[in-house]
């Protein structure tokens, strides 16, 4: 078999899941995208493997691992997901924006204002 | 204990009362007497027994270098003379009447902590520039004094005549100290050496390269410091702080120190005849022109300055005829009776509640109400004008003694033309003093009009003073003769010649002075009274500080030195109008440039200031509109520049492959 | 390098069966995944993923990683996927459809996605594309296999896992836990 078989599929699938993680906005659904992401990586881990005849067998075995730490990945995000969700109502990815830089409409007047202390 | 100990000791005690003074002043009132009077009560003690040790002869020289301090080294010397420790009593016991009188004088005045340390600190810096061995440590007991004296004429800061009158006398006294440090750098870097004692033997082996440029240099500092022509405009205006401050600060010592100063470092000035020549030339028109405007002064403490001016000049005068033992001499007796006039004239303006001479001439009975201060008052008038035998006389005459010879040829290395300056304006002068001491004496104590106010007697701290004073005002002259070990060996009497004509001059300005005002006297009207302070019966601080704000008669037809002056009058009055010239030729282009420099920081380097800021913010605006808080839009972002990266580099890989 | 010699293997042309079933599960796959990113249907959406995860564990088979494809149907459809659900129903997303499932980032997300796929794809490509898999011989991914060099060469890292598991579930049982009234964190 060709390896760009699996290989082209492998970064098809991380695509659509970076396309997933941008664009969702229910924080479960990103979950859902990251998952694709690590399986695209999964899948190039075992064509590689299988196509290097690798004796350690090395893809396969941080294939094995990445689905475990996948699995643990997805049980803390969801616990995260859901304590966002009971303490803000809202498990949307765009709503949750303490970090913004607030009052928007205070910093315009007072930039103006230096700008013509500036010019003045 | 030895006498280097007891001499370090002199000047650290009041040091030490200053600090003490100053930490517990607030904390415990009841300490602050006791710790301004007693450490310089006892610093002139020890300075007394340190002169009678020294005896005259023998120069004690002691030093210590506490660290390497470059190519000129600086060490923490003492270099006491006789001079040195004549001065040093001097300074001592006239600083001890000062701090017993202001325990009276200023009683009441809640700044009296701050007021005491800081004369201490004068004291102990006075005493420093008298013992110092060195020129650098001298420097710096120099520089305190300015600053102490800066501090105590602002003592009634609260006036804006008292403010002014601080900053004037710190900023023209730095006018003359700029000088004065490139001086010594200069001498220091011809001797090799800041030590007074290396110094002199540099000069005496000839060894001095440039000295007509470091006399004159120090000579600049030694005009701002000791009032004379033309950086003297500071000391009139500086009676706007306490009298015991003028009577110790502004008469007796501070003023004095430059012409002490002279007096250590002769040889050096003497080098230059040019610089002679100038000192003579210098003390000359400080000596007639101050004697003229003090003539026609209203305010008593003024007339008191103006004179005080003169008889530095006088010093001066003798020290450009190179006779410092002369300087010294009247330096000491100046010293005594002036340092008592002022604090009798601190008496005189509580007890008359002015301190307008026109006030007191229509004042009557101010002599009865202060028997201490007329009599004492009366005898230091009387040394100021060199009657026999008062101090004065015997120190004026030794003056022009040594004037007289050097003009006559008889001093080597000297000008005789300095020596002719020098006695023919200090002969003028010795008329023109005479002729203002009667005309305070006759408008303070001679006043017709209303009786004086009773205010009761006066502190006992501050008549004893007075006394106290009056001895050596009386008889210093007299005693001087035995006291010729410590001034070079000279002696000091009067020759016949000069006694003669100088008593003489002074007797016919007495005479004619008294004689305008009788005519004057009989003929005028008493007008109105001028205003005299609010609070009369306030303790003697509060009424001088109130004395501050009175308006000052221009016009007085009963006052003599008006009929004297004719039409000089006006002009001396003013002080010559000095300080309009200098404020058209120096403080108008200052301030001119200042606001100049003004402009140009605020419009054209603020703009520059203004614009780096605005232009970050704006940047910062920028950038902050970008932080959205949304993740998904900082993942988008950081993703995209990596996918942008990643072609970048595969694209340069293919490049490079390709070529 | 050395089983990729070019005569040995034929070309696009001309695949092999084991090409023809993977390029055909390989397309379910990603258009399974492609629905699932896209539809506004959220539990749609993880029914999608079950399809997109199942088809990468055939591909796995055909990839003779046979162990490895029992563990993704194992771990992923049955458990992850389940997780999934729960975590959609327990924060109360709507069933049906929702017009608001995608956010408005979704233009800059489509150029980005659309810029590394061109650039993976074209890397990817211009790689491998003469590269050949050799699939006959013994299977490479049986559990035989897999066991021997797991527990021989990866047993350390296996066990280190073991700990970021327990790690993993102690943290979400603290986060999920709910707090007594009064308490807050």
């Amino acid at each position: 078999m060709h390896l760009a078989y699996p290989a082209v599929l492998a970064a098809l699938l991380f695509c659509v899941g970076l396309y997933g993680v941008l664009a969702r906005r229910n924080a479960i659904l990103v979950l859902m995208s990251v998952e694709l992401m690590l399986n695209a990586v999964n899948l190039n881990l075992v064509a590689f493997d299988v196509w290097l005849r690798d004796a350690l067998h090395a893809g396969q075995a941080l294939t094995l691992f990445t689905i475990a730490i996948a699995a643990a990945e997805i049980g803390i995000g969801l616990a995260i997901v859901l304590m966002v969700y009971r303490n803000r109502g809202t498990s949307d990815v765009d709503r949750l924006r303490d970090t913004a830089e607030p009052a928007e409409s205070g910093a315009t007047p007072e930039s103006t204002d230096e700008k013509a202390e500036a010019a003045a | 204990m030895t006498t280097t100990t007891l001499a370090v000791l002199v000047p650290v005690l009041p040091f030490l009362g200053a600090a003490a003074g100053l930490a517990v002043g607030r904390a415990a009132p009841g300490f602050v007497r006791p710790l301004a009077v007693l450490p310089t009560l006892a610093a002139a003690v020890l300075a007394v027994l340190v002169a009678v040790r020294q005896g005259g002869n023998t120069v004690i020289e002691a030093s210590t270098q506490l660290t390497p301090t470059g190519s000129v080294p600086i060490t923490l010397g003492l270099h006491i003379d006789g001079f040195a420790a004549l001065v040093a009593v001097l300074v001592g016991v006239v600083a001890s009447c000062v701090q017993i009188y202001s325990t009276g004088y200023l009683r009441e005045d809640p700044r009296y902590a701050s007021y005491a340390a800081l004369v201490s600190l004068f004291t102990a810096a006075m005493l420093l520039v008298v013992y110092s061995g060195d020129l650098m440590v001298l420097l710096v007991g120099w520089e305190i004094m300015g600053i102490c004296s800066y501090f105590l004429v602002g003592h009634y800061w609260e006036t804006p005549e008292a403010r002014s009158a601080s900053l004037k006398a710190f900023l023209v006294t730095k006018l003359g100290d700029v000088p004065f440090l490139f001086g010594l750098f200069a001498l220091a870097t011809d001797a090799g050496t800041f030590r007074i004692d290396g110094i002199l033997s540099t000069v005496a082996s000839g060894g001095l390269d440039h000295p007509t440029l470091v006399a004159l240099l120090l000579l600049a500092g030694v005009a701002g410091k000791s009032a004379q022509f033309p950086l003297h405009t500071w000391l009139p205006d500086a009676m706007a702080g306490p009298t015991p401050v003028s009577a110790l600060i502004h008469a007796a010592t501070m003023v004095a120190a430059g012409i002490y100063f002279v007096a250590r470092l002769l040889p050096v000035f003497a080098a230059s005849a040019a610089a002679m020549t100038v000192l003579a030339v210098m003390a000359a028109i400080t000596m007639v022109g101050s004697a003229l405007a003090a003539l026609a002064q209203d305010d008593i403490k003024r007339v008191l300055a103006y004179s005080t001016i003169g008889q530095l000049g006088y010093m001066a005068g003798a020290l450009a005829v190179g006779d410092r033992g002369a300087a010294v001499f009247h330096l000491l007796s100046h010293a005594a009776f002036k340092a008592l006039l002022f604090l009798a004239a601190g008496a005189v303006i509580h007890a008359a509640g002015t301190n307008s001479l026109t006030a007191m001439s229509r004042t009557g009975g101010l002599a009865k109400r202060i028997p201490d201060a007329y009599w004492t008052m009366t005898v230091a008038l009387l040394a100021l004008a060199a009657i026999p035998p008062f101090a004065g006389f015997f120190s004026k005459e030794a003056v022009l003694v040594a004037a007289e010879h050097t003009a006559l040829g008889e001093r080597t290395g000297i000008p005789a033309g300095a020596g002719w300056t020098v006695l023919v304006a200090g002969l003028l002068t010795a008329l023109l003093t005479a002729a203002y001491a009667l005309r305070l004496w006759l408008r303070a104590f001679r006043g017709r009009g209303p009786q004086a106010p009773d205010h009761g007697r006066q502190p006992i701290a501050m008549t004893s003073v007075l006394w106290v004073l009056a001895i050596p005002s009386l008889g210093f002259g007299l005693g001087a003769a035995y006291l010729d070990d410590w001034f070079d060996g000279e002696a000091l009497t009067p020759t016949l010649t000069t006694a003669v004509l100088g008593t003489g001059l002074a007797v016919a300005g007495g005479a004619v002075t008294y004689a305008v005002w009788r005519t004057l006297a009989a003929r005028a009207v008493p007008a109105v009274t001028p205003p005299h302070v609010a609070h009369p019966d306030a303790e003697a601080g509060l009424v001088e500080a109130e004395a501050l704000h009175l308006p000052h008669p221009a016009e007085d037809p009963a006052d003599p030195g008006r009929a004297l002056l004719g039409p000089l009058h006006g002009p001396a009055a003013d002080g010559f109008r000095l300080d309009a010239l200098y404020a058209k030729a120096f403080v108008r282009p200052v301030l001119g440039a200042a606001s100049l420099v003004r402009f140009l920081d605020r419009e054209v380097v603020d703009t520059y200031v203004r614009g780096a800021a605005g232009t970050a913010k704006g940047l910062g605006w920028l950038v902050r509109r970008a932080q959205t808080g949304n993740v998904q839009t900082y993942l988008s972002a950081l993703l995209a520049g990596s996918v942008v990266l990643a072609i970048a580099a595969v694209a340069l890989a293919n490049a490079f492959a390709g070529a | 390098m050395i089983l990729a010699a070019p005569p040995t293997h034929p070309g696009f042309l001309s695949p092999t069966g084991v090409e023809i079933a993977f390029l055909l599960v390989g397309l379910v796959t990603l258009g399974a995944a492609v629905v699932s990113v896209t539809t506004k249907q959220l539990v749609h959406a993880a029914l999608w993923l079950v399809v997109a995860l199942g088809g990468l564990a055939v591909e796995y088979l055909l990839l003779t990683a046979e162990f490895i494809a029992w563990v993704q149907v194992l771990i992923y459809v049955g458990s992850v996927v389940v997780l999934l659900l729960f975590g959609l129903m327990l924060t109360k997303a709507p069933i049906g459809r929702s017009p608001d499932a995608d956010s408005g980032n979704r233009p800059v997300a489509l150029a980005v996605a659309a810029a590394a796929a061109a650039a993976l794809v074209w890397v990817v490509w211009d790689a491998f594309r003469k590269t050949w898999i050799e699939l006959d011989g013994p299977a490479q991914g049986s559990t035989d296999v897999t066991g021997e060099t797991l527990f021989r060469h990866w047993v350390l890292p296996f066990e280190a896992l073991s700990v970021l598991l327990l790690a993993a579930l102690v943290g979400a049982i603290v986060l999920s836990r709910k707090k007594p009234e009064g308490e807050r964190d």
